[in-house]
């Protein structure tokens, strides 16, 4: 497949890991966090953490839309369905999702509740437009990659004059994860970070310098596929090496320093900031999320649809908090493949295409494995 | 006056057991699907049997689209069923057939369905010797759900099951992973996108009956349907307490089917197929095996993916392309898209 196999070939995979073995000082570690779940689940699906030094390790980072999102939010958008009796439209990743009580999007839907699962914010107006004596909601979350599809789909129905179609609006910002983290009471043992690929490309490379700069960690913007992370790994361990804190763009063929600036404009045209949004496991962020302007406020199902969900705290023992802000792997999780698993989630990380527990378990267990037999054996 | 084929509709009275559905079973299923069987008119089939060893299995179809690129509801309802009594090694020789229509389901299209069938059933070398008609309100249930069982027997010396694999032998699959999957997808409502990519649906009764004559101890066979090539893998794993690495260099995906999968964020070796077979043997019978399959027509692109191994955890495991190590696991749910 052209433009895909090009970056998943073995030949070009080997010649970078020798270059990373070789350039990697043997007597220090290399911490590197990915940013997006994208990139977690590249390394986990094509096995890249056995092609490096055992000197690098990769910090999974907060980039999982799905996984920053708390409960309470999950629990409005079945409330909108469940009490306002909306058409809800979600992507597929929420549907597994426990909410309050462990109740997933899936449950609601086989309890009765009409939920649609879209590819996009276009299939979501044409559900507004094929049920018109019914009310439809778009369950709208993501970083600032989702954010400009779903601009475009509140100024159609605004044209369209689709009154039945609405967003609720969850869609946060990437700089203000990035803060939150460096920022932490507890600082997290990074040494540089992979910076998000797709996100990138609508922001561009310019709104994470002013984060290299003040806490003097290399930011190197890294695309999705295998071979994208292996290099920006090599590049970012020449910066650590260097100690250079510049952010360098791996994702060359994408992203440019002012990223798109049609796409922001019109996002900034829709949206305006909030005042403060609640992540799952990096707590109350100030300026960092979304809200649609006045302007576009037929269009705002928060407005339309007064809902109120219960603050719900995460299953007791569940470290998807930890796992968020780097501070933990997976299998430091109690919880991880004993009560915890795709089947029976405790937490979003578990169920989310994205989620870090999800790669671990997916991809990832035979090691778990092996670490396990090697305790018992030692222990032995 | 017989049944309006043209413009007419599945009503109650199809499934009142009165005149009309006498009239429905006559003009249209016994009309394609004709042989001595289904001519006694007798409430259930019968005929004499030789064989030491039958098998018998059962599937039911509620596909939607009824109607893809590759085939149908009704040639998938018999290769289905053909293809889980070939599983055993076996020759599959009648099958029944049971239908819960819908009201107001269109004649013309239950008419086109029943032909597939006919066509599938001959190409196949089966009979449909009995069925049924059910009619259900509508609402109740989407056009047209079909269960066929199946039965066949076993040539001699051969003893296939799942829990046959052994640490050491070969896998194999017999063509590409993952189109009868997309195809499905790229018709279904609110997903439809351009594609050249057919179901595979096949019966694969005659590739097995080569496969059983010239290596009759193949050790398991298993078509990768629902869950895809990733979960039969594993159920065949847990099945016979073993694990098993596979190359995933040697497993081959259509390009379209891969570039589908990319766009939709979805793994091919968890898509459905309904024409291709997975077959475990002894690593010294697998160069004959895969001989044998490329020579069929549905096994021109076999391939060996991998081999058995001991494993206690039963973990399917893989070299990935990039030469990196990962496990194919068990599909949770259903396969969803994603959104970044």
């Amino acid at each position: 497949m052209k433009y895909i196999d090009e970056f998943r070939d073995q030949k070009q995979a080997r010649d970078i890991a020798k270059a990373i073995a070789r350039e990697a000082h043997a007597d220090r570690r290399y911490r590197l966090m990915e940013f997006c779940g994208g990139h977690t689940h590249a390394i986990f699906r094509y096995g890249v953490q056995d092609l490096m030094p055992d000197n690098v390790e990769f910090v999974h980072g907060p980039g999982c839309p799905v996984c920053v999102l708390p409960i309470g939010r999950l629990d409005e958008a079945m409330q909108m369905v469940e009490t306002h009796g909306v058409i809800l439209c979600t992507y597929g990743d929420m549907m597994r999702v426990p909410g309050a009580k462990r109740r997933s999007l899936i449950q609601a839907k086989a309890d009765g509740a009409d939920i649609r699962m879209v590819y996009s914010t276009q299939d979501a107006l044409k559900i507004a437009r094929d049920n018109p004596e019914r009310q439809v909601v778009f369950f709208a979350i993501g970083f600032e990659t989702t954010t400009p599809p779903t601009a475009v789909a509140i100024k159609q129905a605004q044209s369209e004059g689709l009154e039945n179609f609405s967003v609720f609006c969850n869609h946060v910002l990437t700089p203000a994860a990035l803060g939150a983290i460096l920022n932490a009471e507890t600082p997290v043992d990074i040494d540089a970070f992979l910076g998000p690929s797709h996100v990138s490309t609508v922001i561009g490379s310019g709104p994470y310098e002013p984060f290299a700069e003040q806490y003097g960690k290399p930011i190197v913007i890294a695309g999705f596929e295998p071979l994208d992370v292996m290099q920006s790994a090599l590049m970012a361990i020449r910066l650590i090496n260097e100690g250079r804190t510049a952010v360098e763009n791996e994702y060359t063929r994408a992203v440019t320093r002012e990223g798109n600036t049609k796409a922001q404009a019109l996002v900034n045209e829709v949206f305006e900031l909030r005042d403060a949004f609640e992540w799952r496991g990096l707590g109350l962020i100030p300026k960092s999320a979304l809200q649609i302007r006045t302007e576009f406020s037929g269009f705002d199902a928060e407005k339309r649809f007064p809902v109120q969900a219960q603050p719900v705290s995460d299953v007791k023992g569940c470290a998807c908090p930890e796992i968020l802000r780097g501070q933990k792997k997976p299998l430091d999780c109690k919880l991880f493949g004993a009560v915890c698993t795709p089947e029976n989630p405790m937490g979003s990380c578990m169920v989310s295409s994205e989620g870090a527990c999800a790669a671990y378990w997916s991809y990832g267990r035979h090691r778990q494995k092996a670490d396990q037999e090697g305790q018992s054996k030692g222990a032995a | 006056m017989g049944i309006n084929l043209k413009t007419g509709k599945v009503d109650m009275s199809h499934g009142s057991g009165g005149r009309a559905m006498a009239k429905l079973i006559d003009e249209l299923f016994v009309k394609h699907l004709d042989n001595a069987f289904l001519r006694q008119g007798n409430d259930s089939a019968s005929f004499d049997m030789t064989a030491s060893r039958m098998v018998m299995a059962t599937d039911g179809h509620v596909i939607s689209p009824l109607f893809f690129p590759g085939g149908d509801i009704g040639s998938l309802a018999v290769h289905g069923t053909v293809n889980d009594v070939a599983m055993m090694g076996a020759k599959p020789l009648y099958l029944s057939a049971g239908f819960i229509l819908e009201e107001g389901f269109p004649l013309a299209d239950l008419d086109r369905i029943v032909m597939s069938m006919a066509e599938a059933a001959r190409s196949t070398g089966v009979s449909i010797v009995t069925g049924d008609t059910k009619v259900v309100e509508q609402g109740k249930g989407d056009g047209v759900f079909i269960t066929t069982a199946g039965i066949g027997i076993v040539p001699e010396g051969v003893t296939i099951s799942g829990d046959r694999a052994r640490v050491g032998d070969a896998i194999l699959i017999s063509g590409s992973m993952g189109d009868h999957g997309i195809a499905i997808l790229s018709k279904r409502e609110n997903l439809e996108f351009e594609t050249t990519i057919e179901s595979d649906s096949a019966a694969l009764n005659g590739l097995v009956a080569d496969m059983v004559k010239a290596v009759p101890q193949i050790h398991c066979l298993r078509d990768p349907t629902r869950g895809g090539l990733a979960t039969t893998l594993n159920e065949l794993a847990t099945q016979s307490g073993i694990g098993m690495q596979l190359n995933e260099s040697a497993i081959p995906v259509k390009p379209q089917v891969a570039a589908a999968c990319e766009l939709l964020g979805l793994d091919p070796l968890y898509v459905a197929n309904e024409g291709k077979l997975i077959a475990i043997c002894a690593a010294q019978d697998a160069g004959n095996l895969l001989s044998v399959m490329r020579d069929h027509p549905l096994g021109k692109e076999a391939a060996v993916i991998g081999r058995v191994v001991e494993d206690r955890h039963h973990l399917v495991q893989m070299e990935t392309c990039l030469g990196g190590q990962r496990v194919v696991d068990w599909l949770a749910g259903e396969q969803l898209p994603r959104i970044c």
